[in-house]
């Protein structure tokens, strides 16, 4: 081949694309390879998570959503939109089931469209370990917004929040209390909250639920910063859709342009990307100290220790203390 | 490093509303620690061969009851090569004329599974199809 897989992703070739995913989903030395040549190329494109409960209609919003930026009113630029759609690996087999696609036919034929289905492979935050990596594929090769579907999330995979720029939560009615709503977690992650199936009963009911927690939040919002300068904050807009029909679509994307805006005009897109960058460099350099303090450790003395701790003979805390004292060594 | 995982594309092409089988296919190859991406039902040949490439998958599997097996098969075999993908495997099941068996294994198709067929033996054939015959079988 005469080009590098990294610059016929930047000439616009899908077959190269789709193939560098692999590598990097599978952390290939090709693949880290070619992330580093296209690392320059990145930072442009707009990152949407869409998280939520399983059933929620995450996969069905995320279809209307994409039809709608290709489909824009007249006069404006359809974006080119990829979309990495990560669904749970087996905790026994390893294996997957990735079926976020069935929901996604109306893509089907856009050549301004890449979808792309991929196993957590046991990671627990709702995302998978290379899923920022293939994100930044995604940016590098042109597409302008990157919708991340998240595994059916519940109260704590939050991990989507420190990767996208904008956050959806995509609720359904009938799932919880005004308690739910008031729980730490997921719904605080969100800029914006989609309540979908918004033609079932108890929809009202949940919209209310979700309102009060959302004025209670507005005070949060609005206290100082570190700097102790005030800043304006933004209040999660909440939506209601009927994802299968098409309903409130326009509405939720005019939202997430809203967004766009209120983050690039306060300066919070910046601070966003230096949290995204920074969660990656802690998230790789604890990957590679573990790797590096396992190699470092005899694979006989850790069964020993791990053993000790079996007896009861060394706490968990004493282990460790042990293990690090061996390194330093 | 983790070891590549066998990704499998599951397509149901034409118009047949029954994708049990396709389902019990699915389920058993991922219980075999694929990852296979199912795609529902009334594809067309261009969007079966269009998410096979986006997705980069190793095996193509159809489910085909509507007979139309003899139009659809060569038609998503076709767009696989013509888009670079001449080494994708792949596998039909469903309600296949026996007389039609030899005709689509001629065109390159890797096996065809009809009702009855044990999944273990769509698994064992994926794993030679794509040399990985000695991986994969622990449980």
């Amino acid at each position: 081949m005469s080009f590098s897989l990294a610059e016929s992703v930047l000439q616009g070739n899908r077959l190269a694309l789709a193939r560098l995913l692999t590598h990097v989903e599978n952390g290939t030395p090709e693949g880290l390879e070619a992330l580093n040549q296209l690392f320059p190329f990145t930072g442009k494109a707009h990152l949407i998570g869409v998280t939520g409960a399983p059933g929620t209609g995450k996969s069905s919003l995320v279809n209307q959503l994409v039809y709608a930026l290709r489909h824009p009113e007249e006069g404006q630029k359809p974006s080119q939109v990829a979309v990495v759609a990560v669904d749970p690996s087996s905790p026994f087999s390893g294996g997957a089931i990735l079926g976020d696609r069935v929901r996604m036919r109306d893509l089907a034929g856009d050549a301004g469209v890449f979808i792309r289905s991929t196993a957590s492979r046991g990671a627990l935050g709702g995302l998978a370990a290379s899923t920022a990596n293939l994100v930044q594929v995604f940016d590098a090769a042109g597409f302008e917004m990157i919708f991340i579907e998240t595994v059916g999330a519940g109260q704590a995979e939050v991990e989507i929040a420190r990767l996208a720029h904008t956050v959806i939560v995509v609720e359904a009615p009938g799932l919880g209390d005004e308690i739910q709503a008031i729980k730490a977690g997921i719904l605080e992650i969100a800029d914006i909250i989609v309540l979908n199936k918004a033609d079932r009963p108890l929809a009202d009911n949940a919209e209310r639920a979700l309102r009060m927690m959302l004025e209670m939040a507005v005070n949060r919002e609005k206290s100082p910063s570190e700097d102790g300068k005030l800043i304006q904050g933004w209040t999660p807009l909440l939506l209601r859709t009927i994802a299968t029909e098409g309903k409130g679509v326009r509405e939720v994307c005019q939202a997430i342009q809203e967004h766009r805006c209120y983050l690039q005009s306060s300066g919070e897109w910046e601070r966003r990307e230096q949290v995204r960058l920074q969660a990656e460099l802690e998230n790789r350099l604890q990957a590679a100290l573990m790797k590096r303090l396992k190699e470092a450790i005899p694979a006989e003395t850790y069964r020993n220790i791990l053993n000790e701790m079996v007896l009861r003979r060394l706490s968990p805390y004493q282990a460790l203390e042990i293990l690090l004292d061996g390194v330093k060594q | 490093m983790s070891q590549r995982k066998i990704r499998v594309l599951i397509a149901k092409p034409g118009l047949d509303g029954h994708d049990r089988g396709a389902k019990v296919v699915a389920r058993a190859l991922r219980d075999a620690g694929m990852e296979v991406i199912y795609t529902g039902l009334r594809q067309t040949p261009e969007m079966v061969a269009e998410a096979a490439l986006q997705e980069d998958v190793d095996v193509v599997g159809l489910s085909i009851l509507s007979g139309a097996h003899m139009a659809l098969v060569p038609r998503i075999l076709d767009r696989l090569r013509a888009q670079g993908q001449e080494n994708v495997k792949v596998f039909v099941g469903g309600i296949i004329p026996d007389e039609d068996i030899p005709r689509l294994l001629e065109m390159g198709v890797m096996g065809v599974y009809g009702p009855g067929t044990l999944t273990e033996q769509i698994i064992k054939d994926i794993l030679a199809a794509v040399g990985r015959v000695d991986q994969h079988l622990q449980p």
